[in-house]
């Protein structure tokens, strides 16, 4: 009976999948994240991770209403809506970070910028061309490279002393050129700045096609990446608001939607 | 019983068909034929009576019907062309080396010279000589210099019109064809006809709903590219009219889907993927109610300098200004609520200008405009999950836009 009260979410990306369960008020009451994205096992399985939170939930499908985005949100067929991830993440992130006008977000293969009006809808948006460099992926293989994880990164960055700068913005060059840079003796830290300023760089030139109208957020998984962030903020000349969920603003966006469509 | 192929489709759809047999047939009579740039003066060769092909409109038809690759590897691999190269270039000189199309796409007879026309793009000249030299044939080359200013000037048309004549006098040299000044009046005004005819079918794109489905003028307009100096094309186009004339009076259409929103489509169609395209749009109920690639074969004079001045004018030889202006007019006149914005690969001149002029039209028009990437003959440069995925981001906005008015 009280399942008339839950809505789900579900951002099928490139490389994850995340799951976000809200209540009647917009709450978060249960997410899920599996690193691995459209075409795999982890859409159901971030979704069995939230509901297993969610007391009383049996299943994903008793939920009020459901909606999917993502890449790979045309394969979640048993969910009562889809909608793009600009709007979702457009829609999350005007709930999360009230104001907000400015949304960044850098997921696995595509990297976003988003302008919202005044009234937090999507009024217009520029995406990265094909390439992945500057995305997700980038940083993954570069983890890569160094033999370190994502989330370490932002640390190293921290322990640099100047930046090594990387002039590919190929992911595959960047590698072999990160690889030659550290055979001639130059620290992680170093070229880890180099790697995050190359990033840095391809985001601030969408985010000046788009026009940078504050506040500015970030929202996906590249978000949690507090160096980078911040080198980001530098680059932009203003604050970018972040938070802990941000890898599941699109999930949260894709659960408002839900909830308003239930409530029509 | 079989659907009589009669109408206006069909038979534009034959037209083109029917310029590349007589061209085999003349080349096998042992006439000389030569290649044209698209936007080369058509009137001199059809006055002259000298069949030629058109290697863009070639390209454009091998890449829709998916026979592109075998040939791109050709100019890439065996020639050793970057694939920086514009597509229809490769595909053109991959052709010229290999001479037919891997699947018989559409083959047309090899070249005694090729004419070429720098107005839409420069990379037409390198194109060409190396056609030349590959061939060993002569080049004929219009150069028609990018205008800084809005209007075409006096010795822009003085300096282009002379190499017009030229041309004419180097083709009466290579064919031994003679040059009729009464038949050439002819041959402009049936052009200029034909042109303000094939306007006229694009501009029904302008009624709401659309008695048209926009991506159709991808279609028709082989005939304005190919075959515009022709009676039959003019007869075809009135025809054409006259069955958008009869859809507006019946309250029909032959875009068979609601039309929700109206939008721009901006740049050269996405040939490998037309159906790719234009799915997610129909599926949306997004019609296709402006562009200026089709129309852009819409030449109109009355005389000679006016020609000059039509062929200094085509879309991608004038200044921003203009080119934004020209947007405005068809997106108001279209009544558009976005647009698409193809950025080309292949198109280095039409994509460099292509994100500020959506800038400056989405301003002005206050409308949203999405770039997606793409290119008009290399398969490999498309991507149809962020091509849906920019289309429904871009029927969103329309759709909140329309809500909150």
């Amino acid at each position: 009976m009280w399942t008339r009260d839950l809505f789900l979410g579900i951002d099928v990306g490139s490389t994850a999948s995340k799951c976000v369960i809200v209540d009647a008020r917009g709450a978060i009451v249960g997410r899920g994240l599996f690193a691995a994205g459209a075409g795999t096992a982890g859409p159901r399985a971030c979704v069995d991770e939230a509901v297993a939170q969610v007391g009383g939930l049996a299943s994903a499908e008793d939920a009020a209403c459901s909606c999917a985005t993502g890449y790979g949100r045309h394969l979640e067929s048993w969910t009562d809506l889809q909608k793009s991830e600009l709007s979702c993440h457009a829609r999350g992130a005007a709930e999360l970070f009230g104001g907000v006008r400015t949304v960044i977000d850098i997921g696995g293969q595509d990297a976003k910028v988003l302008s919202l009006g005044k009234d937090g809808s999507l009024a217009s948006f520029v995406m990265n061309d094909k390439c992945a460099a500057g995305t997700g992926r980038f940083l993954d293989v570069m983890a890569g490279v160094f033999g370190c994880k994502v989330a370490d990164l932002s640390g190293l960055d921290r322990e640099s002393t100047e930046v090594a700068p990387i002039s590919s913005t190929c992911t595959v060059f960047a590698e072999s050129e990160v690889i030659s840079k550290l055979a001639s003796g130059i620290s992680i830290p170093n070229i880890v700045a180099g790697v995050h300023e190359s990033v840095v760089e391809r985001t601030y030139g969408l985010a000046k096609r788009a026009g940078i109208v504050p506040d500015v957020a970030m929202t996906g998984g590249v978000a949690l990446n507090a160096a980078l962030r911040e080198r980001l903020e530098r680059r932009i000349g203003f604050p970018i608001a972040t938070c802990d969920d941000a890898q599941y603003v699109g999930a949260y966006g894709a659960a408002l939607f839900a909830k308003e469509n239930r409530s029509f | 019983m079989a659907e009589e192929k009669t109408g206006a489709k069909y038979v534009l759809r034959a037209i083109p068909d029917k310029c590349y047999e007589e061209a085999i047939e003349a080349k096998a009579r042992g006439e000389m034929i030569g290649w044209s740039a698209s936007n080369f003066p058509q009137e001199i060769c059809t006055t002259l009576g000298i069949p030629v092909v058109y290697p863009e409109s070639q390209a454009a038809q091998i890449a829709a019907k998916r026979g592109a690759l075998p040939l791109l590897e050709h100019a890439e691999g065996d020639l050793g062309y970057s694939n920086d190269l514009c597509a229809y270039a490769r595909i053109s000189l991959a052709y010229a080396d290999v001479g037919k199309c891997p699947g018989g796409e559409r083959d047309m007879p090899l070249p005694d010279f090729v004419l070429c026309c720098n107005n839409i793009c420069n990379c037409m000249m390198k194109w060409y000589e190396n056609l030349g030299k590959q061939l060993g044939i002569p080049v004929i080359m219009i150069d028609v210099p990018y205008s800084n200013d809005y209007d075409i000037d006096g010795k822009r048309i003085a300096y282009v019109g002379a190499q017009f004549r030229a041309a004419i006098k180097q083709l009466e040299e290579i064919t031994g064809k003679t040059w009729d000044e009464e038949k050439f009046q002819e041959v402009c005004r049936r052009s200029s006809e034909c042109g303000r005819l094939w306007l006229e079918a694009a501009s029904y794109t302008n009624y709401k709903p659309s008695p048209v489905n926009g991506f159709e003028l991808f279609n028709h307009m082989a005939v304005a590219t190919v075959a515009r100096g022709r009676e039959e094309s003019v007869e075809a186009f009135r025809m054409l009219i006259d069955d958008y004339r009869s859809f507006v009076a019946n309250n029909e259409s032959n875009w068979h889907a609601p039309e929700n929103h109206r939008i721009m489509f901006e740049g050269i169609a996405c040939w490998p993927y037309l159906r790719a395209t234009l799915t997610p749009l129909k599926e949306a109920g997004v019609n296709t109610t402006a562009m200026v690639y089709g129309p852009a074969f819409g030449i109109t004079y009355n005389t000679f300098d006016e020609m000059v001045e039509a062929y200094c004018s085509v879309p991608n030889a004038v200044n921003l200004e203009r080119s934004v202006e020209l947007r405005k007019q068809v997106g108001a006149a279209g009544k558009i609520e976005g647009g698409l914005v193809h950025i080309n690969r292949s198109c280095k001149m039409w994509s460099g200008f292509s994100p500020e002029l959506a800038r400056r039209v989405s301003a002005d028009l206050n409308v949203p405009m999405v770039l997606f990437d793409g290119d008009q003959a290399d398969p490999r440069n498309f991507s149809e999950a962020q091509y849906q995925t920019r289309v429904e981001g871009l029927v969103e906005i329309m759709d909140s836009a329309r809500k909150g008015a």
